[in-house]
C-alpha cells in the first residue's frame, strides 16, 4: 500500500529552479544599522524608520512562540540577508524596461508581466526577493481611483493612507514574527479601493524569493472603504536550496462599512526535499479587520508548499452585522510540517463567521489545524460554524485538530465539527477495478475531499490549485 | 448462450492463491467462451468471492500457481486497472464508498477511460449525461443518483443498481458478477437480472457468484459450478442448481466423497 501512496505523493517541485540576475544583496546580519540601511535604500520618511526601530526595540525582548505543533532548529537571525533585491538597469516606467530575465523567469512561472498576456483581466503586482519589479494595470485601475502597486511606491505617493492604516490590524507588538517583519519589511502589496468601487478585476500579487539565505519580509495592506469591494489573489514559490528560507510577511486588511475583501492564496513554496532538507519557513502573520457594519472578510488558503507553515489568517469582526470566512486546504507531505489555522473574534452584534478547513497529510509529515472562535461580551446574537476535516494518505503522518472556543455572550450559537478520514486500498481498488490508475483516483478523492474550499477560489485559482495537489500527492498512494 | 466454435474467452488452468499466507484457492479449472453465461455456486467461504477478486486483481490475494488467460493474454501480466481497460468487470459484493466524489464525474471518468483504450470517442460532460440517463432508465434508476457521492449513503439495492449502471457503461468482455443478488428484495432483483439480460451478447460472457437459486431464475445460466474448500467439485447445467435447491450443498460433498472413495 504504501509504496504506490509513496509514489504519489512525491513529484518534483517545479519551481526549484534559480534565475542568474545581478542582485544588491545586503550583508547578512540584524542591527539597528540594518533597520536604517533599509530604510535609506527606500528612501523612506522619518515616521517609517521609527516605526521600525520601534518594532526592533520590541523585537528584542521578545521570545520565539513555543506554542505550535513544529519543530525545527533555532533559526539564527544574524545568518539570514535582509534585503535582496535585483539591479534595475535604469529606473523602471514601464513593464518593456523590466529586466528580459526576470521576465523569462516569471513566463517560466506562469505569471504573465505583460498586460496583454494570458491572465488577461487580472491586475499583477510581482515581488521579487525584497522589491515589487512590476505591476500591471496600473492606468486603468487608477481611472476608478484604485491605487494598486508597492507599498514601497505608496510610502513615497500616498503617505497619508499609508500612516494611518499601517499597523491597525497587526500592531507593532502583535507576535514575535509580526514584529520582525515590522522592522525589516522590504516590500509587498497595497492596494486602496475607494468608497463605493467595485474593483473591476482580481488584483494578484506574486512572490518569489530567488536569494539564497536571504529572508522575505513582505508588507501587505488592504483597505476597502465604505461599500467597496476587491477580490485579491496571492500566488508564491522559490527555488530550491538546502537551507532554509525564511518568510514572516504581515497581510493587514481593512473593510469598512458594507465593503468586502476576498483574500487567496496559493501557497507552493519550496517544501525541502524528500528527507526534510531546505524549505521555506513560513511565518507569517494575516488578519483583516472588519471595521465596519455589514463588512465582510474572506480568506480562502490553499497551502502546499513550505517546510513549516505557521500561520492563522483571522478576522476581526467589530463592525455590527460583519461576516469572516475561512476556506482552508493544508497538504504536507514527506517531512513537511503545517499548522495553521484561524481566528475568528467576534466583537460587533449578530457578526457571524464560517471557518472550513480541510487538511490532507501524507509521507511523514504533520498537519495540524489551531483555530479560535472567541465570542466577546459585546456580540450578542453572534453565530460560527466550523467544520475541520483531516485527510491521511499512508500511515507514516500525523493530523491534529486543536480548536479553541471562548463564548462570553449567551445568546451565541457556535458550532464545531470535525471528522478524520483515509483514503483505503479498498476504495483505489474500486476505482482501478473501473480502469482508473491511483493517482487520478487519489487526486480524484482529494478534490471531492476539498470541494468545498476550492469552489470559494477564483477560477482560474481553482484550477491551478486542482493541478497542483495533483503533481503534490502523485506517488502517495499504494 | 452456448455457441457453436466460439472463442475461449477465460481459461483458467490450475489456479491457486492464497491471502495472509492461507490457502484459499487450490487448484481450479473453468474455461468460459463468448457468449456464455457461468454460476458459481457454493457455501460461504468455499471460495467464491476470492476467486472473482484474485480474477479482477486484488492486492491483498496472492497468485501461488497455476495460469489464468484472457482473450489469450496471461491476465496476471496486466494490473488491475488494464484488466478492467482490457474489458473483465467486477461487480462488487460490497461496493465501496466514495465520500465527496460525484457518482456521475466518476462514471464518466470511467467511461471515457475505457472508452479512451478502446479508440473510441470520449464524451463531454453534456453528452455524457444524456448517455448515462438513458442506460438508467433500464435499472430504473432515479437521476438524483448523479449527484450524489459514489456509492455514500446507498442503500444495498442502490449500490447493486450503481455496480450494473457501471457494467452497462463500460460494457466489459467479461463480466463478474459477485454475489449480485444479496440483499436484493424480489423487484430490485428482477430489475438487476433483467439489466444483465439486456447486456449478455454473444460476444461477452457473465460469471454469477452467488449463494441462492433465487438469482438464476431470472439469468438462466448455460453452466453450473459447484464450489467447496477452493475447487470446483462440480459441472452441469442449470437442472444443477435446481438439484441443489432441493438437497442442499452437503449433497454434491457427499456425492464427491463416495465417488472418490469408490
Amino acid at each position: 500500500m504504501s509504496a504506490v501512496l509513496q509514489n504519489l505523493v512525491n513529484q518534483p517541485y517545479k519551481h526549484g529552479f534559480v534565475t542568474e540576475i545581478e542582485s544588491d544583496v545586503a550583508p547578512k546580519g540584524l542591527n539597528e544599522d540594518t533597520i536604517r540601511m533599509i530604510s535609506a535604500k527606500k528612501n523612506e520618511p522619518e515616521w517609517l524608520l521609527e516605526f521600525r526601530l520601534k518594532a526592533y526595540q520590541q523585537w528584542l525582548t521578545m521570545e520565539e512562540p513555543q506554542w505550535p505543533n513544529v519543530k525545527y532548529p533555532k533559526i539564527d537571525f544574524q545568518a539570514i540577508s535582509y534585503y535582496s533585491a535585483p539591479k534595475p538597469r535604469k529606473k523602471l516606467g514601464s513593464m518593456d524596461e523590466v529586466d528580459p530575465e526576470l521576465l523569462r523567469t516569471f513566463e517560466k512561472l506562469g505569471v504573465p508581466m505583460h498586460e496583454r498576456a494570458a491572465l488577461a483581466g487580472v491586475a499583477v503586482d510581482v515581488i521579487f526577493d525584497s522589491v515589487s519589479v512590476a505591476t500591471t494595470y496600473k492606468q486603468k485601475l487608477a481611472e476608478v481611483g484604485i491605487i494598486f502597486g508597492s507599498i514601497s511606491e505608496a510610502v513615497h505617493t500616498h503617505p497619508d493612507l499609508v500612516k494611518q492604516y499601517l499597523g491597525t490590524v497587526v500592531p507593532v507588538g502583535d507576535n514575535y514574527y509580526a514584529t520582525l517583519n515590522s522592522a525589516v519589511f522590504t516590500d509587498g502589496s497595497f492596494c486602496f479601493i475607494p468608497k463605493g468601487v467595485k474593483c473591476p478585476m482580481d488584483l494578484s500579487t506574486y512572490f518569489r524569493i530567488n536569494t539564497e539565505a536571504s529572508g522575505q519580509f513582505e508588507r501587505t495592506l488592504i483597505i476597502a472603504e465604505e461599500g467597496a469591494s476587491v477580490s485579491y489573489l496571492e500566488g508564491c514559490t522559490a527555488p530550491r536550496f538546502d537551507t532554509n528560507q525564511l518568510h514572516a510577511a504581515v497581510v493587514e486588511l481593512v473593510a469598512l462599512d458594507n465593503a468586502d475583501i476576498k483574500y487567496s492564496t496559493v501557497q507552493n513554496w519550496y517544501a525541502g526535499d524528500e528527507n526534510g532538507i531546505g524549505g521555506i519557513f513560513n511565518f507569517v502573520t494575516k488578519r483583516g479587520l472588519a471595521k465596519g457594519i455589514n463588512s465582510r472578510i474572506s480568506w480562502t488558503q490553499v497551502e502546499t508548499g513550505s517546510a513549516i507553515t505557521w500561520k492563522y489568517p483571522s478576522c476581526v469582526l467589530q463592525g455590527d452585522n460583519s461576516v469572516g470566512e475561512f476556506y482552508s486546504v493544508a497538504v504536507t507531505n514527506n517531512h513537511q510540517q503545517a499548522d495553521t489555522g484561524t481566528k475568528m473574534i467576534h466583537i460587533g452584534k449578530n457578526t457571524r463567521s464560517t471557518i472550513v478547513s480541510k487538511g490532507i497529510s501524507a509521507g511523514h509529515s504533520n498537519n495540524s489545524y489551531r483555530g479560535l472562535v472567541r465570542i466577546a461580551p459585546t456580540a450578542a446574537g453572534a453565530r460560527n460554524y466550523s467544520q475541520c476535516d483531516s485527510m491521511l494518505i499512508g500511515d507514516q503522518c500525523s493530523a491534529s485538530t486543536f480548536p479553541y472556543i471562548q463564548v462570553r455572550n449567551n445568546s451565541a450559537i457556535v458550532e464545531h465539527e470535525a471528522s478524520t478520514s483515509k483514503i483505503g486500498e479498498d476504495q483505489l481498488f474500486y476505482f482501478a477495478q473501473r480502469g482508473i490508475g491511483n493517482e487520478e483516483a487519489v487526486s480524484m478523492i482529494i478534490n471531492g475531499f476539498c470541494k468545498d474550499v476550492f469552489q470559494q477560489l477564483p477560477m482560474e485559482f481553482a484550477v491551478e490549485a486542482t493541478k497542483l495537489l495533483g503533481f503534490k500527492l502523485e506517488g502517495s498512494v499504494g | 448462450m452456448i455457441y457453436q466454435n466460439s472463442k475461449p474467452l477465460l481459461e483458467v488452468r490450475g489456479l491457486r492463491a492464497t491471502v495472509n499466507g492461507i490457502e484459499i484457492l487450490k487448484g481450479i479449472d473453468l474455461t468460459v467462451r463468448s457468449g456464455e453465461v457461468h454460476a458459481i455456486m457454493g457455501t460461504n467461504g468455499s471460495g467464491k468471492s476470492t476467486f472473482a477478486k484474485v480474477l479482477a486483481g486484488h492486492s491483498a490475494y496472492e497468485v501461488t500457481g497455476g495460469t489464468v488467460m484472457f482473450e489469450g493474454k496471461n491476465l496476471f501480466e496486466l494490473a488491475p486497472e488494464e484488466r478492467a481497460r482490457a474489458g473483465v468487470f467486477l461487480a462488487f459484493q460490497y461496493p465501496i464508498e466514495i465520500p465527496g466524489v460525484a457518482n456521475n464525474q466518476f462514471l464518466r471518468l470511467t467511461y471515457n477511460t475505457v472508452q479512451a483504450q478502446r479508440g473510441k470517442d470520449e464524451l463531454d460532460p453534456l453528452e455524457f449525461d444524456d448517455f448515462v440517463r438513458e442506460k438508467m432508465k433500464m435499472l430504473e434508476m432515479s437521476p438524483d443518483f448523479l449527484d450524489r457521492s459514489v456509492n455514500a449513503g446507498f442503500s444495498g439495492g442502490e449500490k447493486k443498481r450503481n455496480e450494473i449502471l457501471q457494467m452497462a457503461l463500460l460494457e466489459p468482455r467479461l463480466a463478474i458478477l459477485d454475489e449480485t443478488d444479496s440483499g436484493l428484495d424480489i423487484d430490485a432483483l428482477r430489475i438487476v437480472a433483467n439489466g444483465v439480460n439486456q447486456l449478455a451478447t454473444k460476444d461477452n460472457a457473465i460469471i454469477l457468484v452467488t449463494h441462492y437459486q433465487r438469482l438464476l431464475n431470472y439469468i438462466v445460466p448455460d453452466y453450473v459450478h459447484v464450489m467447496e474448500s477452493g475447487r470446483i467439485i462440480k459441472t452441469g447445467g442449470k437442472q444443477l442448481a435446481l438439484d441443489l435447491e432441493t438437497h442442499g450443498y452437503d449433497w454434491v460433498s457427499i456425492e464427491q466423497r463416495a465417488a472418490a472413495g469408490a
